[in-house]
Parts: structure tokens; C-alpha cells; sequence
């Protein structure tokens, strides 16, 4: 087999049997399937028993006898507030509340209830608001404007496109789950996967296996091998994260539907979630390999590696900035500086979309400093992989860079 | 064919010239001994040898071949500084280096299950790498070295840090080697070791050849003008000795110019002196090196 090869398989089968890389390969699958059974759980644990379905009341005030029935709610009249209780106490009411005399100067209403809750319930709460105030406007005003005023709008937002046509992508809240979970697992990929190449090249170094392996193999086939397995790896991560998602989600939206029926995966997002991958990789990859062949210890390359890994991560720092000015111009200029884009490209994705010039100059700026990583990473592989002993400083690696 | 010529090579790193314009040459079945003191260069020469490092002029040729994938594959090279994969096990450690090697898996559980049972490690087949002892480590490394049957083996410091037991163990193998007519290259400072295993060597200093060649002829070329003597009874005056100098178990006779050893032993012999010892004071390699190292600073 050729020796790239056996390096590629050797690295990839390395990675994969990593604790490290299990974990966060199972963390998006198991959390969300986790999620999901929790929600199920409690979503049936909590349906209110039918007799809780009754709300009791005491009309001190008067005149609030009609619209007894408020959707599954029904709002019993009791004379007294001991009869009230007694009903309580045994349960045939969930709760009572008192209208006082004075109810239409002061608005107090006080309720009645025997299990604690932290708020009311908003179900509970809306019954006794339109009863109160269908009740209050009855005889006053016609039947329809009484169901207007007690639901006043239903507002519906469409984002067109620059032509006057509906955009595909209407945007939302929910739009921002997906690209933004996905997001944060890229940075932590992207992340894992450059450490790896910086852990194993900086052991080789640090264990003094380099020398053997340089003895069998050129550095061009040890570097290619490596990179491309481990980046395989990661790249088999982001492969199952993507063939997931939409399954979770079909799952999600047929056991608890609602507002996760309503969570789109933008078009684009998918393709260009693993082409920034691929790019964000390799261009971390190359730089690890040249920080690992410069310094004299792992901990010492994870050291200097924090520098550049830190932009993968810093979008989330600003999230909320993000998503309040996803158009500003400062996160213009991050999408296309390289070590932020792929992350960055991801959240704004979610966010208003990316234009497709921004996309353009993003991704060629990435291959470019790819290209560059590997020639600047191949030098100092050269120069200073065998070197132990105290790392090089900065100036003497400029020179020994500059003379060739 | 020669297993390994080298011709004029020359290397210097950004401030100083590590290897100065070296040749020589080794055959096959040839124990070949590369010495001299820590930072003279042995192990740049080796990595010129190994493709590891390009000189900068100069030239590596490997059984007439110039350096390139294949050649890789005819080598065995136990580095100075070596490690393994703490987390592999031994034969998986075994099968990953030797298969970068060109060996196919089968043949290398084969053969390391032979070579493990020659140095009693078999029992540490499956152990993880970090589990076992510095010098059980460093006899895989040289088990990962040996493996694919390499027709050049370049041993660069092979006895630091082991125990005798286990130096004596690899002393033999070196042995079995070269009588299998592999040619090996043993480069080491323990000038001692390379007097009691190599037939020729090359002595450097500072990048440069000090000496080179048949290690029985430098030691005759440098053989001084005394006899060490062990002798029971008086020695009293003896004819063509300029000076006698105690030493432990035995008296330095230093001669004049003119009177040979066989004088003085048959000298001693005609007046019956009884003889425990009588040898023609060769220096070692260590006092060769001091005295020529110091000649050319």
C-alpha cells in the first residue's frame, strides 16, 4: 500500500477510537434525542386532568353571569367563597377567584388555589380575562368585536426578496436554532480536529518518533497523510451531524410539533456547512502542523494554537451583537478574514442570509491562506522538526523563513 | 557493490557547519564504527544518510542507488532520540512502523513473533508501549529497526541507557547481522564499545575526519614505545628502558628508540623473571581521539 495511505488509515482509525471524538460525535444525536424524550415526558405528565377543567368563581360585583364556557374551560358560579372552597378542597374545581364589589374602580381579582405554582397558567389566565371582559362589554358592543378586542391581531410578517417576490427563506426566531447549534459543533470540530493534528505531530516530536518515521517516509507523505485522516475524520463528524439534523427534527416535529414544525434548515446550509468545514479544517491543520514542528512540547503548540483557534470560537462571544446588526459591516470584514468565516458564515446564514459575493470572496480568501499555511507550514516543518530543545524565537524562525 | 558511499558532504545549519566535506565508504558484512564526541556531527551524517536532512553539497549513494523511497526501504535506523506511541500496543507499534517499511502485515506477525521470542519479550506482545520499562521499549525500537530486514542497519547511539544484560543481548544480535552480511554502521561517543565490535571506523570531530579506516591498523599506527608488564620477584635494571611507571597490577616500561618489545621480552625471559603479563601498550581509541583531536585544534 502506498505510504500516504497507510499514514491516512493509521491517523483516521487513531482518530475515531479518540474518547474525545465518540463524545462529540454522539453529543448532537443523544442531547437532541434526550431533549425530545424529556419534552414528551413532561408535555404528558403535565396534561391537566379533566376536572381541573373547571374554574370556580364568586360574583360580588355583579352581572357576570353569561360566557361561562372559555374553550376547555368551564367557569363555575358559587354563592359563597366557603361553598367555593369546599368544592377546592374536594377538588371539583382547579381554583376560584372573587370579583369584588369594587371590582370596576380597583381591577383587583383575587384567585384561589391549593397546588403552588410559579405563574398562573396562560390558559387560566386567558379564561378568566375574556370572561371578565366579554361579560364587562356585553349588550355594549356586537358579538365580533368583542372576539376582535379580546384577540387583536394575528401578525404575519413576509420578507420579500430584492425583486418584490417572496423570499423561500422567511427567517424568524427558529431559523436561528439550527445554524446556530451547528455552528457551535463546527467551532468545537473544527477546534478538535486541528488539535489533534497539533496533539499528534507535537507527540511524535515530543516522544522522538519523528525521526523513525522520517526514516521510512518523506515529511510531504507524513503531513498529507496525517492532515487528510485526521481531517476525515472530523469531516465523518460533520457527515453524521448533517444526515441527523433532519431526522431529528422530522422526529421533533411529529411527537411534539408546535414551534418545532416551524424550525427551517436554510437551502444553502447544508452544502456550505461542510465546504467550510473542509476549508476551516485544513487551513487550522497546516497551522497546527507548523506550530507542532516549532515548539518542544504538546502543551507548549497548544499554546500558541489558542491564537489563531480562538477566532473559530469568538462569533459566540458577540452572538447577540450578531443577531441584533447581522449586517454590520465589522461582521462583513470576519466572514472573510479566515479564521473567523467558517463560524461566523454559519450563524449569519441563520440570521438574514449571506450574500453570495460575501460567500465568494470568503471562501477564495480561505483557499488562499490555505495555500499559503502549507507553504509557511512545510518550511518550518523542515527546518525545525527535528530541532529539540528550546523553541526557536521569532526572529531566527523570520530569518531561517526569509533565507529558505 | 559498496552498502553505503559517501562522497564530500558538506551541511551547515544558520550559524555553523556541522558537517565538513565527509567521505567514506561501508561494504556489506562489515561492522563500521562512526565516533567521536557528542556534537562532532555523527548524527547530521546519518540524516544526510537516512534522506532525513539534504546536504548542502556532496553525495549519498545507498547500494549504488541515489536516495528516494526505495533506498528508505533497504534501511534500518535506530535513532539516538527515540519514542514510540505510548498508547499502541507493542504489535500494533511493530506493525505500523514495519508497514511503513513496505512490509505486509502477515509477514510482520511472523517475524516479530520470532524476534520478540529471541529477546523474551513475546510475553509483552500486547502490552500498551507506556506499560513497559525503558529498556524493554528501546529493544522494540530496535526490534521496529531490524524487522523488514534491512541490508544497511544504522544504529546511532544503541547502548544508552541499557542495562548489561540487555547490552550484551543486542551486542549479539549486531553480530548476527553482520554475519547474515548486512552491513551496519554503529555510530557512538563510547569509544570502548567500537573497539570491541567494529572492523573499520571513521573518527570526527567538529564535522571533520580525524581518522578513517581498519581499526587494528590505526591501533598498531599508534601503538607507543612501551610494554606493560605484571612479574613477580625484582625487575632490577633493564637494558634499552628509559623510565618504569607503576600502575595498577602492572609496570609501564617506556623504551628507548632503538630497543623493540621482543628485545625486552626475551631479556626478561633469560633472566627468569616469572611473567604474568607482558603487552605491547596500544592506546585506546579514546586516547587516540584526545591525542589527534587535540593535535588538529
Amino acid at each position: 500500500m502506498n505510504k500516504t495511505l497507510l499514514i491516512f488509515r493509521h491517523e483516521f482509525l487513531n482518530t475515531i477510537k479518540r474518547t474525545g471524538f465518540i463524545v462529540l460525535l454522539l453529543a448532537l444525536p443523544v442531547l437532541a434525542l434526550l431533549g425530545i424524550g424529556i419534552l414528551n415526558i413532561t408535555s404528558g405528565i403535565a396534561k391537566p386532568p379533566v376536572e381541573v377543567n373547571k374554574i370556580g368563581y364568586i360574583d360580588e360585583a355583579g352581572g357576570f353571569d353569561q360566557f361561562t364556557t372559555q374553550g376547555n374551560i368551564e367557569l363555575v358560579l358559587f354563592d359563597t367563597t366557603e361553598a367555593a372552597t369546599q368544592a377546592l378542597i374536594k377538588k371539583d374545581i382547579g381554583g376560584y377567584f372573587v370579583i369584588p364589589p369594587d371590582y370596576i374602580s380597583e381591577g383587583i381579582i383575587k384567585r384561589y388555589i391549593i397546588q403552588r405554582e410559579v405563574t398562573p397558567p396562560d390558559a387560566t389566565i386567558s379564561a378568566i380575562e375574556n370572561f371578565i371582559s366579554s361579560n364587562l362589554l356585553a349588550g355594549k358592543v356586537p358579538a365580533d368585536t368583542i372576539t376582535r378586542i379580546e384577540a387583536p391581531l394575528n401578525l404575519v410578517t413576509i420578507t420579500l426578496t430584492s425583486t418584490g417576490e417572496v423570499a423561500p427563506e422567511q427567517g424568524g426566531l427558529t431559523n436561528l436554532i439550527i445554524p446556530g447549534v451547528f455552528g457551535l459543533l463546527l467551532a468545537l470540530s473544527l477546534t478538535f480536529s486541528s488539535s489533534y493534528v497539533l496533539q499528534g505531530l507535537g507527540e511524535e516530536k515530543e516522544n522522538r518518533l519523528m525521526e523513525i518515521l522520517l526514516s521510512s517516509v518523506s515529511t510531504r507523505q507524513l503531513i498529507i497523510g496525517k492532515v487528510l485522516g485526521i481531517g476525515t475524520a472530523g469531516l465523518a463528524q460533520i457527515v453524521v451531524w448533517v444526515i441527523t439534523i433532519p431526522l431529528l427534527l422530522n422526529l421533533a416535529s411529529s411527537s411534539i410539533g408546535g414551534f418545532i414544525s416551524t424550525i427551517q434548515i436554510p437551502s444553502n446550509f447544508l452544502v456550505l456547512g461542510v465546504a467550510y468545514f473542509i476549508l476551516g479544517y485544513l487551513l487550522f491543520a497546516v497551522l497546527s502542523a507548523g506550530v507542532a514542528a516549532i515548539s518542544t512540547t504538546v502543551r507548549e503548540a497548544q499554546g500558541l494554537a489558542a491564537i489563531f483557534t480562538l477566532f473559530a470560537v469568538a462569533p459566540f462571544w458577540f452572538y447577540s451583537l450578531i443577531m441584533l446588526f447581522p449586517n454590520s459591516p465589522v461582521w462583513v470584514v470576519f466572514s472573510i478574514f479566515p479564521f473567523s468565516a467558517p463560524v461566523l458564515v454559519m450563524l449569519r446564514l441563520g440570521m438574514t442570509g449571506v450574500p453570495a459575493w460575501q460567500l465568494a470572496v470568503s471562501i477564495a480568501v480561505l483557499v488562499l491562506s490555505i495555500a499559503g499555511g502549507l507553504l509557511l507550514a512545510a518550511k518550518l516543518l523542515r527546518t525545525y522538526i527535528l530541532m529539540y530543545g528550546k523553541r526557536p524565537n521569532w526572529g531566527e524562525i523570520i530569518r531561517n523563513l526569509r533565507s529558505g | 557493490m559498496l552498502a553505503v558511499e559517501v562522497s564530500h558532504i558538506v551541511k551547515s545549519f544558520a550559524d555553523k557547519v556541522a558537517v565538513d566535506d565527509l567521505s567514506f565508504s561501508v561494504a556489506p558484512g562489515e561492522m563500521f564504527g562512526l565516533i567521536g564526541p557528542n556534537g562532532a556531527g555523527k548524527t547530521t551524517t546519518i540524516r544526510m544518510m537516512m534522506d532525513i536532512i539534504k546536504p548542502d553539497s556532496g553525495e549519498v549513494t545507498i547500494f549504488d542507488a541515489k536516495l528516494g523511497e526505495a533506498t528508505k526501504n533497504r534501511l534500518g535506523y535506530l535513532p539516538e532520540e527515540r519514542g514510540l506511541y505510548k498508547k499502541l500496543s507493542v504489535i500494533e507499534s511493530i506493525i505500523y512502523l514495519a508497514s511503513l517499511k513496505g512490509m505486509d502485515r502477515k509477514s510482520v506477525e511472523e517475524k516479530a513473533d520470532e524476534l520478540l521470542n529471541q529477546t523474551g519479550m513475546l510475553a509483552s506482545k500486547n502490552k500498551k508501549i507506556e506499560e513497559l520499562s525503558k529498556g524493554m521499549g528501546q529493544i522494540i525500537q530496535f526490534i521496529v529497526t531490524i524487522i523488514h530486514d534491512p541490508q544497511l542497519v544504522i544504529l546511532d547511539e544503541p547502548f544508552a541507557g541499557l542495562d548489561p544484560v540487555n547490552t550484551e543481548l543486542l551486542k549479539g544480535m549486531f553480530a548476527g547481522l553482520r554475519n547474515r552480511g548486512k552491513a551496519v554502521i554503529l555510530s557512538t561517543h563510547q569509544m570502548n564499545q567500537v573497539e570491541e565490535l567494529c572492523d573499520r571506523i571513521l573518527m570526527i570531530d567538529n564535522g571533520r575526519t580525524v581518522l578513517y579506516g581498519n581499526l587494528s591498523e590505526i591501533k598498531a599506527r599508534y601503538r607507543g614505545n612501551s610494554v606493560l608488564l605484571d612479574f613477580k620477584g625484582e625487575l632490577g635494571e633493564v637494558p634499552g628502558v628509559t623510565a618504569k611507571r607503576p600502575g595498577k597490577g602492572y609496570t609501564e616500561l617506556i623504551l628507548d628508540g632503538q630497543t623493540t618489545p621482543q628485545q625486552v621480552l626475551a631479556h626478561l625471559v633469560s633472566r627468569g623473571l616469572a611473567i604474568n603479563r607482558f603487552e605491547v601498550a596500544t592506546p585506546s581509541l579514546n586516547e587516540i581521539f584526545l591525542k589527534e583531536a587535540g593535535r588538529k585544534s
